[in-house]
């Protein structure tokens, strides 16, 4: 599997990812691009998952939009992504917390990390 | 059809100029050393015979040893025939990766995956019994009729039945090249291609 090495560190840009976990809350800034323009838009939420190694990793955010769920998948060397904010850490105890989808208001909190 | 013999080493994906994530699979694709160069005066047709991926010489049978002496290089695992080179290759010649720099599709060859004994719904894409219930007890995925009773008494040739899958030779067309990577003979191809991960393929022009 070296020559596959290889290949992904050819195609596996150097990237600013903040460290983050299932369970924390983070903000991805997001480029669309709508005819010749580009703007930002920011999804919040909570990491659910980090899936994946070398230039196929993805993460999913989950939130609440209003009743709905609604959760999106991004690559991590997705050329799209603008920045990653992290804005708390959350305790929990699994790495994948898909329990999180069955749960809704207060059930669904999850406690922040004390250090 | 002019090429060379690759080797499957897996499968990734890379974003494109356009930001899409286009599923990729990475060949090693040659170096192959030509073995053997057939002639029309000689032998009757033009071919040329590509080597590839080195073994050890205790692996190897004299006979063959001897074949790539003649050659001057290292014993190799994969040996294949190939017609419609344009160019004159003499004995001995290396082919890189390099031979497909102008290209844009390719073709592949190889051997698919090995499927076992399969039943008609995954062998031929029947659809089998769409109820579940109404008295189908174990006849979900069965083929249904073979044909009719007194005439013909007999079951027609061809008739689609359970068997052996995969594990046959295929050739998948119109292969784009995603990217060339020399210095390890890397060919990116956007798709998949057949084979396992470590099995050979015929990558033509």
């Amino acid at each position: 599997m070296d020559l596959m090495k290889v290949v992904e560190k050819e195609f596996t840009p150097e990237i600013n990812v903040p460290e983050f976990n299932s369970g924390d809350t983070i903000t991805v800034h997001y480029k669309i691009k709508e005819g010749n323009k580009e703007r930002i838009q920011q999804f919040r939420g909570t990491v659910i998952q980090k899936k994946g190694e070398g230039a196929t990793r993805t993460f999913t955010v989950r939130k609440m939009s209003g009743a709905v769920g609604v959760e999106r998948i991004f690559p991590v060397t997705s050329p799209f992504i603008d920045k990653i904010e992290v804005n708390k850490h959350g305790r929990v105890r699994r790495a994948k917390i898909f329990y999180l989808r069955k749960l809704t208001g207060k059930k669904a909190r999850i406690q922040e990390k004390r250090y | 059809m002019p090429g060379l013999i690759g080797k499957k080493i897996g499968m990734t994906s890379i974003f494109d100029a356009d930001g899409k994530n286009v599923p990729c699979t990475v060949i090693q694709a040659g170096p192959c050393v030509i073995t053997q160069v057939k002639t029309v005066s000689n032998d009757g047709y033009a071919a040329v015979q590509l080597s590839f991926d080195d073994k050890k010489e205790k692996h190897t049978t004299k006979a063959l040893m001897g074949h790539f002496k003649k050659a001057d290089t290292e014993p190799k695992r994969k040996v294949v025939e190939l017609k419609g080179f344009v160019k004159d290759w003499k004995l001995g010649d290396v082919i890189t990766v390099d031979y497909f720099k102008d290209d844009i599709w390719l073709d592949i060859v190889g051997l698919s995956k090995g499927k076992g004994f399969q039943g008609v719904v995954k062998r031929h894409g029947f659809s089998g019994v769409n109820d579940a219930t109404h008295g189908q007890h174990n006849r979900l995925r069965a083929p249904g009729s073979l044909g009719a009773s007194s005439y013909p008494s007999r079951v027609f040739k061809g008739m689609r039945m359970a068997g052996r899958m995969g594990g046959n030779r295929v050739k998948v067309l119109n292969l784009k090249i995603m990217k060339i990577m020399p210095e390890n003979n890397l060919l990116l191809i956007k798709g998949s291609v057949p084979g396992s991960i470590g099995s050979y393929l015929i990558i033509e022009k």
